[in-house]
Parts: structure tokens; C-alpha cells; sequence
């Protein structure tokens, strides 16, 4: 088999971001860590994709290679990421963010078109600058305002997010509002510079359950009303059924699955999907256990032999240990990594629990349908 | 911030008085006298002496006397000049010390915090490593070496620099660098790993995903954040150098105050030990207050009421 098909998502809608093959490595101490493996990922224009999997499997990489903000021991080895938009003369218009110079890159582009939102509001706000202030920095920058409409704007803004008493807020520091609210604030830099598409890194990791449904419900709210594209990156998948339009399953630098929302959580294919299906907490188990994926991720410093999941995965057929598995189409939208999906393959079905569980979700979301 | 004031300038006078106190004590606990030479005086020259400076009083007494001169910024006669005080000596020597103490407090500031800033923003190259090699010097060799050192190159060797003094403007280059070089060693490698620590904070990333260029990032949002524990140090630091350093006055003959301080200490000059000590101390004390208020102008985070 050759390597993995540039997967496409069959959508009505235009492409606005499209990884192709993005391999990514970093210089450490101990050696080259192989962190991104060829990762193929597309954004169509207001749809929401979200990227799950464990801590390490490279989703925060993937977009932090978006933004340019690689650490600088990071070096990008292969792929492309084409972003489509439309210039200042209406035209429409395709560059690859991997080829421009770093400082066009974060003059044009970050914040501008492509905005992201942090994991933990508590540190991703300067602490010695009131929230108006660096609220508008990117509005004197990108939108060329002046003083009085920037600060406008940002009343504006603070009131979108959700935050009363915008004129009063605005002359604050960061240390005067709570987790929630710097939060908001930073949607609310984000989305300052009226961008195209917001990268959500784990956006209510930080923050209290009651919280965490605010802020998401407010990021949808905001993207229907501006029309944005949204990653979300996350390992929350209460937060992927919630938002995502699409998910792509990322295990050790690569996609192991992607497909709608519906084929995830209902038709899974791989049993990487499978098994952070069966870890999430749900009321009906009766187990007193909470199953967790045996093992761990593999030390991509050395580079994985054949399948990287086989030494975890209860499924694990001979040729996982020899040959990397392909993406195997299962739906125009749907196509996992698997050797299960090989023609030849032994008849193996999810286990048992899972399949009475996805049952018990897909009655509930019907409830709602 | 009234409530504050009040309480720490309230706070600050109790600790005048108390290290005022300790040197008293320590001072007198010290076997001998001003008036012990090797000369051997009568009984009653030395009775009158004791008698004059009323030595023979009990010490609570005399500590009584001397604090209530204080209040009144009297800090007494000198014990060995004749027709000298202790207010001559600071009025003759602060000047010196001050102005030598204040172009080095200049010449730290220019040199450290950009020696910083470029260590940490070419952290790994040449230009950090070339920096730390200097701050290593300036901070393991003793000030009295490096002005030996200098001496002997730029004015001896090269005849650039006078030996001593400070009559021309050419005489403060080389005390300067060499009271200066701890301060500006140490302050360099602070602001160094200070900026290096904010560099890698969460704000920085999110300043960068904003768009606005690298240069303003370090501007607007680094400078300030990594500049608050070099402000910490600052306090002590600008005492030491203002209130002057007696080996390097020594080395330079500069008329400062460190000699009438050095020579009170090995003379057993009580009144100008206790005045040297009270006024270096209370100094400090104003540096680090003053230093309390910068605080709360460059991190909104400390507020005082």
C-alpha cells in the first residue's frame, strides 16, 4: 500500500485550510523526537473540526505549526498548509504558511486571519496591562484604528463575550477577573482582528464545569454570528460531541480516524476510537471501574514499527507489528487506519459494552434531534 | 495607600532605632576606648577626657543623650578631631561619594539591562556567552583586583586614565568600572534569566498570536514583566553605590565617606561610628521604601492600602 491519500471532506463548503503530509520533528537532549508524522487535515470555510487524542500525540504541534509559533527547536521536514482567503483587493488567494517568511507570517496573518485561543486563562493574559489595552493592540495593527474606535470595538467585543460592565472591565487587569472571565477576554483578542479561523487549544481544560458549557456554547454562538471556521484541540470528547462538525483521531504524530461527528461517535472503526469511547465516564456503566487505554504512548524517539498502537491495542493483528497500516475509506467522510478494515482481515467487531454504550448516546442525542 | 505610609514609615523609624541600639551596644562591648592609644596618658588627662565626652555616665544614659541628638540630626562631635563633627565629615564626604556613586549607578544601569536583554534574547549564541563570561568575571573577582588590573593597564601601561583622583572627568572611568562591575555582573545575569523566564510565559504566546512583531512583543509586554525582581535588588544596590565603596575611595584617594567610616571603626571614633551606621542604614532603608513604591507603578498586581 502507498501512503495515506490526501483524505478530503466531501463539503459543500470551501476548503480554507488544508495540511497535507506535515512531518514534524524537535531536537532534544536525548535525541530527534519524530512528533508529527505525516498529518493530513482539512478546514472548510464555518465548519468546526475537532482534533482528539492523548496529551503528546502532536494536536497542539499540528496548529502551533498554523500559527508559526513552533518552538525554535522544531523543524518542519515535509507537507504543506494551504490557506485559502481572500486579499485586501477581494481576490481570492492560496499560500502555503509553511513557505513564508516568519515575519510576514505573524504581520499578516496571526491574529488577522488566524486567531487562537489558549489553554489556561489564568497565564495567557500579561499581567502588568489592563485587558482594554491588549484587547486593541491588534485592532491599532490590523485594522489600522484609531484610539477611539479601537476602544469601541472593544466594548464591543467584551459585550459579545459575554462579560457586563464592559466600561469598567475594560480599565482592568487580568489579576481582577476570574478564570472564566479572562477567558472571554481572551476569545475576545482573539477574535479582535475579525479573523477567519479560530484555533481553540483545549479551550475549558482550565476551567470549572459550570464554565466550560458557557465558553463553548459562546464560541458557537460567535461562530454563527461571524461565520468563522473552528479547530478545536482537545481530548474531551463530551466537548467534541458538543461542537465538532468533524474529527480527526490523532495517536503518535498521526490520523489514526476522521469522519463526521455521527460516524465517530457511532460507527467507530479504529479501536484507538474505540478504546477513548469506552474511557469516557457515562452515567448507565455499571462497571466501578472507568476503563482506561492499557499503556502508554509510544516515545517517538525512536521511530514506531509498523502499526504505532499495536502494543496497546487488545485487536492487534501480526502484520500491525510489520507495516504501518493505511487510511481505509469506509464513507465518502469516514476512513480509519486499521489493518481490521483490510479486505483479508479476521470479522472483529467493538467490544460489547462499547456497542450497548454507543447505543444508550445515539437514543439520548435522538432525544434531542 | 495613607494607612501604608503611616505604617511603614512607622515601621522603618523602629528599625532605624533598633540598629542604632545594636551598633551602640556592640560598640561598647569592644574591650577599650577612643582615648586607648599607645601612648601612655595620665589618669587625669583620661578622666577629664571621660568627664568631657561624658563617658562616665552609664550607657543607657549616654545612649539617651545620643538618640536625643539624633532627632534633632545632631549626630554629635567626633571623639578624635578637635573642633570637628560627625555632620562635617558626612557633609565633606557625601558629596564625593554621592556623585562618584551616581554616575556609577548610571554607568550599571546602561551596561546591565541591555547586556541582559541581549543574553536572553540570543540565548545559546555568541553574544550570551560572551556576556556570562563577563558577568562570571565581574562577579567572582573582588572590585580591588579589578581596579589593580585597570590601574595598571589604562594608566600606567597606557598613560590613558589618571592613577588617582577625580579633579579631572577622566579620574571617574576607572573607579567607576571598578565599584560598578559586581553590580553590573550580577543585574545582567538577573534581567538575563528574568527575561528568559518571561519569554517562555503563557502571555508571550498569546502576545505572538496576535500578530504584533517580535520587536514590540519584547517591548510591550516582556521588558515590563522581567524588569520587576531587577527592580527588587535595585534598592540596595543604589545605597551601596551612593553611600560609596571604601576600598575603592581608598584606591582612587577620593575624599569619600568610606575613609572617615574605615579610620572611625579602626580609631574607636564612637559618635562617628554610630553616625556613618545610622546614616548608611537609614539611607537603605529610604532605597528599599522607594523601591516598595516603583513596585506598585510597574506591576498593577501589588497594591497597598
Amino acid at each position: 500500500m502507498s501512503e495515506a491519500k490526501v483524505v478530503g471532506n466531501p463539503s459543500a463548503n470551501k476548503k480554507i485550510l488544508d495540511i497535507k503530509n506535515l512531518d514534524i520533528s524537535f531536537q532534544t537532549n536525548a535525541g530527534t523526537i519524530h512528533a508529527i508524522r505525516g498529518v493530513n487535515l482539512d478546514l472548510c470555510k464555518g465548519e468546526t473540526v475537532a482534533i482528539v487524542g492523548e496529551s503528546g500525540s502532536g494536536k497542539s504541534v499540528t496548529m502551533k505549526a498554523v500559527m508559526g509559533l513552533l518552538d525554535s527547536n522544531a523543524t518542519v521536514n515535509s507537507g504543506e498548509i494551504l490557506y485559502t482567503y481572500t486579499d485586501e483587493k477581494g481576490q481570492e488567494a492560496t499560500v502555503d504558511l509553511l513557505k513564508l517568511p516568519k515575519k510576514q507570517l505573524r504581520q499578516n496573518f496571526n491574529g488577522q486571519r488566524i486567531a487562537m485561543v489558549f489553554q489556561d486563562p489564568m497565564t495567557s493574559l500579561d499581567p502588568t496591562m489592563t485587558i482594554g489595552k491588549q484587547i486593541m493592540e491588534s485592532m491599532f495593527l490590523h485594522l489600522q484604528m484609531d484610539k477611539e474606535a479601537a476602544k469601541a470595538r472593544a466594548l464591543e467585543l467584551l459585550e459579545l463575550v459575554g462579560i457586563p460592565d464592559a466600561e469598567k472591565r475594560f480599565k482592568n487587569y487580568p489579576h481582577q477577573l476570574s478564570g472564566g472571565m479572562r477567558q472571554r477576554v481572551v476569545i475576545a483578542i482573539a477574535l479582535s482582528a475579525n479573523p477567519d479561523i479560530l484555533i481553540c487549544d483545549e479551550p475549558t481544560t482550565a476551567l470549572d464545569v459550570t464554565i466550560q458549557a458557557r465558553i463553548l456554547e459562546l464560541i458557537m454562538e460567535i461562530q454563527q454570528k461571524m461565520g468563522l471556521s473552528v479547530v478545536y484541540i482537545t481530548h474531551d470528547l463530551g466537548v467534541v460531541a458538543k461542537v465538532a462538525d468533524y474529527v480527526d483521531v490523532m495517536y503518535a504524530g498521526k490520523i489514526v480516524e476522521v469522519g463526521n461527528v455521527n460516524e465517530i461517535f457511532f460507527e467507530p472503526k479504529h479501536p484507538y476510537t474505540w478504546g477513548l469511547l469506552s474511557a469516557m465516564p457515562d452515567l448507565e456503566t455499571d462497571d466501578d471501574r472507568l476503563y482506561s487505554i492499557p499503556g502508554s504512548p509510544p516515545n517517538l524517539l525512536r521511530e514506531p514499527k509498523g502499526d504505532a498502537f499495536a502494543a496497546r491495542n487488545q485487536f492487534a493483528l501480526a502484520i500491525d507489528e510489520k507495516a504501518e497500516p493505511p487510511l481505509f475509506q469506509i464513507s465518502p467522510t469516514h476512513w480509519a487506519a486499521t489493518w481490521l478494515l483490510h479486505p483479508d482481515a479476521p470479522k472483529v467487531e467493538m467490544p460489547p459494552e462499547l456497542v450497548a454504550r454507543l447505543a444508550r448516546a445515539r437514543k439520548e442525542a435522538e432525544k434531542y434531534l | 495607600m495613607t494607612r501604608f505610609l503611616v505604617k511603614r514609615i512607622g515601621m522603618m523609624i523602629v528599625t532605624l532605632f533598633l540598629i542604632a541600639l545594636l551598633t551602640f551596644v556592640l560598640m561598647h562591648a569592644v574591650p577599650g576606648g577612643p582615648f586607648t592609644s599607645d601612648k601612655q596618658v595620665s589618669k587625669a588627662v583620661m578622666d577629664a577626657l571621660n568627664e568631657k565626652y561624658k563617658l562616665n555616665d552609664p550607657l543607657w544614659k549616654q545612649f539617651l543623650d545620643y538618640m536625643r541628638g539624633l532627632v534633632r540630626f545632631d549626630l554629635g562631635p567626633s571623639f578624635k578631631y578637635q573642633g570637628k563633627t560627625v555632620n562635617d565629615f558626612i557633609s565633606n564626604g557625601l558629596p564625593y561619594s554621592a556623585k562618584l556613586g551616581a554616575i556609577t549607578l548610571v554607568f550599571v544601569l546602561c551596561a546591565s539591562i541591555p547586556m541582559g536583554i541581549i543574553s536572553a534574547l540570543r540565548n545559546g549564541k555568541w553574544q550570551d556567552m560572551l556576556v556570562m563570561a563577563l558577568a562570571t568575571v565581574g562577579v567572582t573577582i573582588p572590585s580591588f583586583v579589578i581596579a589593580t588590573g585597570l590601574i595598571y593597564f589604562f594608566s600606567f601601561k597606557l598613560g590613558w586614565t589618571p592613577v588617582y583622583g577625580v579633579d579631572k572627568w577622566q579620574g571617574y572611568i576607572l573607579p567607576v568600572i571598578a565599584m560598578g562591575g559586581y553590580s553590573v555582573s550580577f543585574l545582567a545575569r538577573l534581567m538575563r534569566s528574568s527575561l528568559l523566564d518571561v519569554m517562555g510565559q503563557d502571555y508571550i504566546r498569546t502576545a505572538r498570536a496576535k500578530g504584533i512583531s517580535e520587536t514590540r512583543v519584547i517591548l510591550k509586554h516582556a521588558l515590563r514583566n522581567a524588569l520587576i525582581p531587577v527592580i527588587t535588588v535595585l534598592g540596595p544596590t543604589v545605597a551601596n553605590l551612593l553611600t560609596g565603596s571604601f576600598v575603592i575611595e581608598k584606591i582612587f584617594a577620593i575624599p569619600g565617606m568610606g575613609g572617615y567610616f574605615v579610620n572611625s571603626v579602626t580609631q574607636r571614633d564612637y559618635t562617628t561610628i554610630m553616625g556613618m551606621t545610622v546614616f548608611y542604614a537609614a539611607f537603605l532603608i529610604a532605597m528599599v521604601f522607594i523601591v516598595d513604591l516603583f513596585y506598585c507603578l510597574i506591576d498593577p498586581r501589588i497594591k497597598y492600602d
